[in-house]
């Protein structure tokens, strides 16, 4: 089966049943995504898939099929998609184990909602774990960057 | 803090390089240092000339590029290690921190421990971590007067060079790391370390080595091992502890595309130390195969001691037995009496169930068996004790096998249990293929090393001034050393100093008790081991006398503490551990607890309650206690609606002593605020028939985004040496909140988690 990843081609020979995650963490040596939950529960896996984010632990080979998808390794070249850039300003990993779970959903996120209110960078982001307890500087990297939207209402 | 080298443990002399490569598990040349740090047992320095890399001593290398390596030999998980240690050798070196790398050192016993727990990697190696930096530079200084034939004394090394000022002359530590290698290592008494004021880094924020490879996923955890010709096991675990395998069937299982092999796991050992538990593992080419075929085996397990055990009753019997007399650990003056006699009584009984870490990262190991050696990657805070269980294991000798360490997605205390590293090499051994197991999620929540349940009990007598003159606590949890040893049914010496025996309350006559509890699962530490239950119980006790005498507790609290003073409560038989710091250098120094009490209510307003009658309101509570060396108030503002709570604000006052890289001290305040407000707001691991109930993030969930509160964090106390940083942010954080919710609604909560009573908004 073919597989469309950050813009390169890749064959995979897996079940069509095995969800993306382990074809890319297995079969493809791209460990950037991380197995948190394997139920959809904590967004440690989280790509894109066609630009929106989805959970690969959740999402079969077979429907990833032919969709552009989108991997912590290809989120920018060089490391410096403006989301990366301000994790480093606000050095926001603790172990990192979430954290390309969390950019993934952000980066989704902030290309969708380009101004958003804290509510909403709140309800984006909860539905990704961080034992770490990396929240608050999560929240004010994503607030750094969306301010530079005009007209950004980060204080809702 | 002294400026001189003068400790002991410091000396420094030559050695074989040989030993340092293997140590280190760095490839380099030129000169190598050494020093005995705290159990090491060599110190030595030696020079080659292989690979063109200087290695300047145990934990620097420079390559002619001018990178300078430094080992970083305790594990990573996201407390920032290595970027704090290594950061105090390349200040006091002269080191550019933008030239440093940073080498991981394999696990190997001439560390000393390295057991990365206990919140001690900077408070136990920061003199060290000088020292070296200091001898490094020192010989680097040497090298330039050499070269320039002027006296050493006028050579003065900063950023990454040395230089003549005299002369106008300077050059690059690449340049000098060769003729460095050949200098006479500085004996400890001419060493001179940096003064303060000079640091570059200590005590300045640093950003960490790895976020950049982190943010891009270009990291290697534990689970992110591959290796050629690697299978993933997956092992079903018998969910009892104790249970053996009675009967397989694993004909479905073996059909499954990608299966290569099905393994039976010996097991059911007691004590359970850090064995295997008894499993089926399902060995595939792929983790998703090997997951599938797993839920395909028909298995049966055998009875067990421990198939009766039920949390809920469990803690209901401890609850119990904590309010009949129990076996005095340590007593003044004379509290039956006191409290038979009382103008006033109050007692009360806190509990808190069982907890599991459920470090983001699940536990994985990966093994290779190469002739007489068995090599490992895991994500694991113990190295050494995987030599230790490996070789035991395989029938090695703890140097025939090699660990390296990766990073660690998270540990909590998880990781220094290193079980998973068992798992792989037997399984390694048995197939002769590299293996790695992978834990899932339900696996880390069923099969953990679990934070005891506990139960405990305060009573207090108040005379007619409403002093209180008499104070009893005793607490019931099975302690973790059921996990080493059969048959043991309390607490340990050092878990009653975790918090319990340490409480420097001044009155006049107070007893500390224990009672017992059975060993009925896995136990294991947990971030702030058992100050978690010891800190509940005494902060919330101590702000419900407050509130019934109608004091406001910051005030009540002080006078309970009393005057400023060393309190060391060793008695008896009982020796207050004091996290095996020294006590001229850590004493208890109630003075800074209370200085840590007063700015933690200065950020909260205790005097208003809210409407008792309707419960409901707004309200504040704090809660101090020290823990690792450190003293960490913190103060929560909650609001309670509807039968519902949700917090506001948390704030957590901090005095850590010197805060090294002040940054990752206040990330691990945040996180350890946010850990404890999960454990206090929804954890409970549930056992019935000796099985945990639980099994993902569904049913063991954590604070999410959306319920987490303003924060902040103050820090102080940096005239002290540097103290525990990881852990003692954690036990405030419960009290803190239940004291919250009573200034709230007028509602105390005393079994944990908060959710059994009220839901969370
Ligand atoms: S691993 Fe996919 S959501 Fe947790
Ligand atoms: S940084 Fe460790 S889990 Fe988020």
């Amino acid at each position: 089966m073919e597989l469309t990843i950050n813009g390169k081609v890749h064959q995979v020979d897996l079940d069509e049943d095995t969800p993306l995650l382990w074809a890319l963490r297995d079969e493809l040596k791209m460990t950037g995504t991380k197995f948190g939950c394997g139920a959809g529960l904590c967004g440690a896996c989280t790509i894109h898939i066609n630009g929106n984010p989805a959970r690969a632990c959740l999402t079969p080979i077979s429907v990833a099929k032919g969709a552009q998808i989108t991997t912590i390794e290809g989120l920018s070249e060089q490391g410096d998609h403006p989301l990366q850039k301000a994790w480093v300003k606000h050095n926001v990993p603790q172990c990192g184990y979430c954290q390309s779970g969390q950019l993934m959903t952000a980066a989704a996120f902030i290309a969708a909602n380009p101004k958003p209110s804290e509510k909403e960078i709140d309800n984006a982001m909860s539905g990704n774990l961080c034992r770490c307890g990396t929240y608050p500087r999560i929240k004010a990297a994503i607030q750094d960057v969306v301010q530079f939207h005009e007209g950004g209402n980060s204080n809702d | 803090m002294t400026d001189q080298a003068t400790h002991e443990t410091n000396a420094i002399s030559l050695v074989s390089r040989r030993r340092f490569l293997k140590l280190a598990g760095v490839s380099s040349s030129g000169l190598i240092l050494g020093a005995t740090l705290p159990n090491f047992q060599l110190a030595w320095a030696d020079t080659t000339k292989e690979t063109g890399n200087a290695t300047l001593n145990l934990f620097v290398s420079i390559a002619p590029d001018n990178t300078v390596s430094i080992v970083c030999h305790r594990s990573e998980m996201g407390q920032g290690i290595r970027t704090g240690l290594p950061a105090v050798v390349a200040d006091e070196m002269e080191a550019d921190w933008n030239l440093v790398k940073v080498v991981q050192g394999l696990g190997d016993k001439r560390y000393g421990s390295q057991n990365t727990d206990g919140s001690r990697s900077v408070r136990q190696f920061y003199d060290t971590m000088r020292t070296m930096g200091a001898s490094a530079r020192t010989m680097l200084e040497q090298a330039a007067a050499q070269l320039w034939s002027v006296p050493a004394a006028e050579c003065n090394a900063s950023n990454h060079q040395v230089h003549h000022v005299a002369s106008k002359r300077a050059a690059s530590f690449g340049d000098l790391a060769e003729l460095a290698a050949t200098q006479k290592v500085p004996t400890e008494e001419t060493l001179v370390l940096k003064s303060s004021e000079n640091f570059n880094y200590i005590g300045k924020p640093v950003a960490t080595y790895d976020t950049p490879d982190i943010v891009t996923g270009n990291t290697t955890f534990g689970q992110d091992v591959i290796l050629d010709d690697m299978l993933i096991a997956s092992i079903e675990r018998a969910p009892v502890l104790g249970a053996r395998l009675a009967s397989l069937d694993d004909t479905e299982a073996r059909k499954v595309s990608g299966v290569v092999a099905v393994e039976r796991m010996d097991g059911g050992i007691e004590p359970p130390l850090f064995h295997p538990l008894s499993g089926v593992a399902v060995l595939a080419t792929n983790t998703w195969a090997a997951l599938k075929a797993r839920r395909a085996l028909k298995i049966q397990w055998s009875g067990s001691a421990h198939e009766q055990h039920n949390s809920d009753t469990y803690l209901e019997t401890l609850k119990k037995r904590v309010q009949q007399p129990g076996k005095v650990l340590t007593q003044h003056g004379d509290v039956n009496t006191t409290l038979a006699s009382a103008a006033d009584k109050h007692s009360a009984v806190y509990s808190l169930p069982y907890l599991a870490h459920a470090t983001m990262e699940p536990p994985s190991a990966t093994a290779v068996i190469k002739e007489n050696q068995c090599e490992i990657w895991s994500c694991v805070q113990d190295p050494q004790s995987v030599q230790q269980h490996v070789s035991n294991a395989l029938g090695l000798e703890a140097e025939q096998v090699k660990v390296n360490v990766t990073l660690l997605g998270g540990g909590f205390g998880r990781k220094s249990q290193i079980d998973f590293a068992v798992e792989a090499a037997v399984l390694a051994h048995k197939l002769q293929r590299p293996v790695k197991v992978v834990w899932s999620r339900e696996d880390d929540i069923r099969h953990d090393y679990y934070h005891a349940a506990a139960a405990s009990y305060f009573e207090a007598a108040i005379d007619d001034d409403g002093q209180v003159t008499g104070w009893r606590q005793r607490t019931a949890f099975p302690s973790i050393t059921g996990t080493f040893k059969n048959g043991v049914k309390h607490p340990n010496n050092g878990e009653m100093s975790l918090g319990f025996a340490d409480v420097p309350y001044d009155i006049p006559n107070r007893q500390c008790e224990t009672a017992p509890a059975e060993y009925e699962t896995r136990i294991g530490w947990l971030r702030s081991v058992a100050n978690i239950q010891n800190a509940f119980g005494i902060c919330s006790f101590a702000d419900e006398l407050a509130r019934l005498r109608g004091r406001q507790p910051d005030e009540f609290l002080l006078e309970l503490i009393g005057e400023d003073r060393q309190f060391n409560p060793s008695q008896g038989k009982f020796k207050y551990a004091n996290h095996g710091a020294n006590w001229k250098k850590y004493p208890l120094d109630t003075g800074r607890l209370k200085q840590v009490l007063k700015a933690t209510a200065e950020k909260a307003d205790l005097s208003k309650l809210g409407d008792h009658e309707r419960k409901s309101g707004e309200g504040w509570g704090i809660a101090v206690h020290r823990s690792f060396l450190s003293y960490v108030g913190i103060a929560t503002k909650v609001r309670v609606e509807d039968e519902k709570v949700r917090i506001l604000e948390m704030h957590c006052v901090a005095d850590v002593g010197l805060a090294v890289n002040p940054d990752r001290v206040e990330a691990q305040m945040e996180g350890a605020m946010i850990f404890g407000m999960s454990l206090a707001l929804m954890g409970e691991i549930r056992m019935k028939n000796g099985a945990v109930v639980n099994s993902n993030f569904h049913d063991y969930p954590l604070l999410r985004m959306q319920q987490c509160p303003t924060m902040s964090v103050t820090l102080m106390g940096s005239e002290h040496p540097p103290a525990g940083v990881g852990e003692p942010g954690v036990p405030p954080v419960a009290p803190s909140i239940t004291n919250a919710i009573f200034t709230a609604c007028g509602e105390r909560i005393r079994d944990l988690p908060i959710n059994k009573h009220m839901q969370l908004a």
